[in-house]
């Protein structure tokens, strides 16, 4: 199995996610926001990151 | 932090009312590492149960098929680390071990991440089982 890096990176924080989600709250909805907020976070700095490193490569 | 069990609610009841399982306090916390989510479903929460089986078995099961390693042996600190992230996933690397699964040495980006997925699967899987011992004794509903 080849997955693409943002393949890779989309999987781990779902699942990562769903773990935080589930173990740091105590009700369902809360759970759900939790994780749908760690979910973000992820994807949302992987590509911050990603765009930095680019500029400073180039 | 710790809350106390029996603390009374707004409704004048205690807490944890439900819990009054009897038993070995630390079962959820065994079988929840052992088998990832079973610890839930040792106390009444079978979808949060599914859900943890699925995310943790489903994270080592893809780091294995990226060709991921299996620490197997402890030759320096970081390799100590990663046996001690590989153990939190209980059954599931000790079959994986039995079966020779598991690529070494990492050769190529793809199984770098798979080893790391099998690693945080292990440590994802300690969190939910520390959950559910949690929601055995009483401190989270």
């Amino acid at each position: 199995m080849h997955p693409s890096h943002f393949t890779a990176v989309f999987l781990f924080a779902l699942f990562a996610s769903t773990v935080f989600g589930i173990t740091m709250r105590d009700t369902p909805r809360k759970m759900f926001r939790y994780g749908a907020y760690c979910f973000a976070l992820f994807i949302g700095s992987v590509i911050v990151f990603s765009w930095v490193m680019f500029l400073i490569a180039r | 932090m710790a809350t106390t069990p029996n603390k009374p609610n707004a409704a004048g009841k205690p807490a944890a009312a439900k819990n009054t399982q009897q038993g070995f306090v630390y079962l959820p916390l065994i079988a929840g590492w052992l088998v990832p989510g079973a610890g839930h479903f040792l106390v009444r929460k079978p979808i949060r149960g599914a859900l943890l089986a699925v995310s943790i078995i489903s994270m080592f099961a893809l780091g294995l098929a990226m060709q991921g390693r299996l620490y197997t042996s402890a030759q320096d600190i970081l390799d100590m680390l990663g046996v001690a992230g590989d153990l939190g996933s209980g059954l599931l690397y000790f079959l994986s071990r039995a079966a020779g699964l598991g690529g070494t040495p990492v050769q190529t980006t793809v199984a770098d991440y798979g080893t790391k997925f099998i690693v945080v699967a292990g440590l994802l899987n300690v969190i939910a089982a520390v959950d559910a011992h949690n929601l055995r004794t009483g401190r989270k509903s």
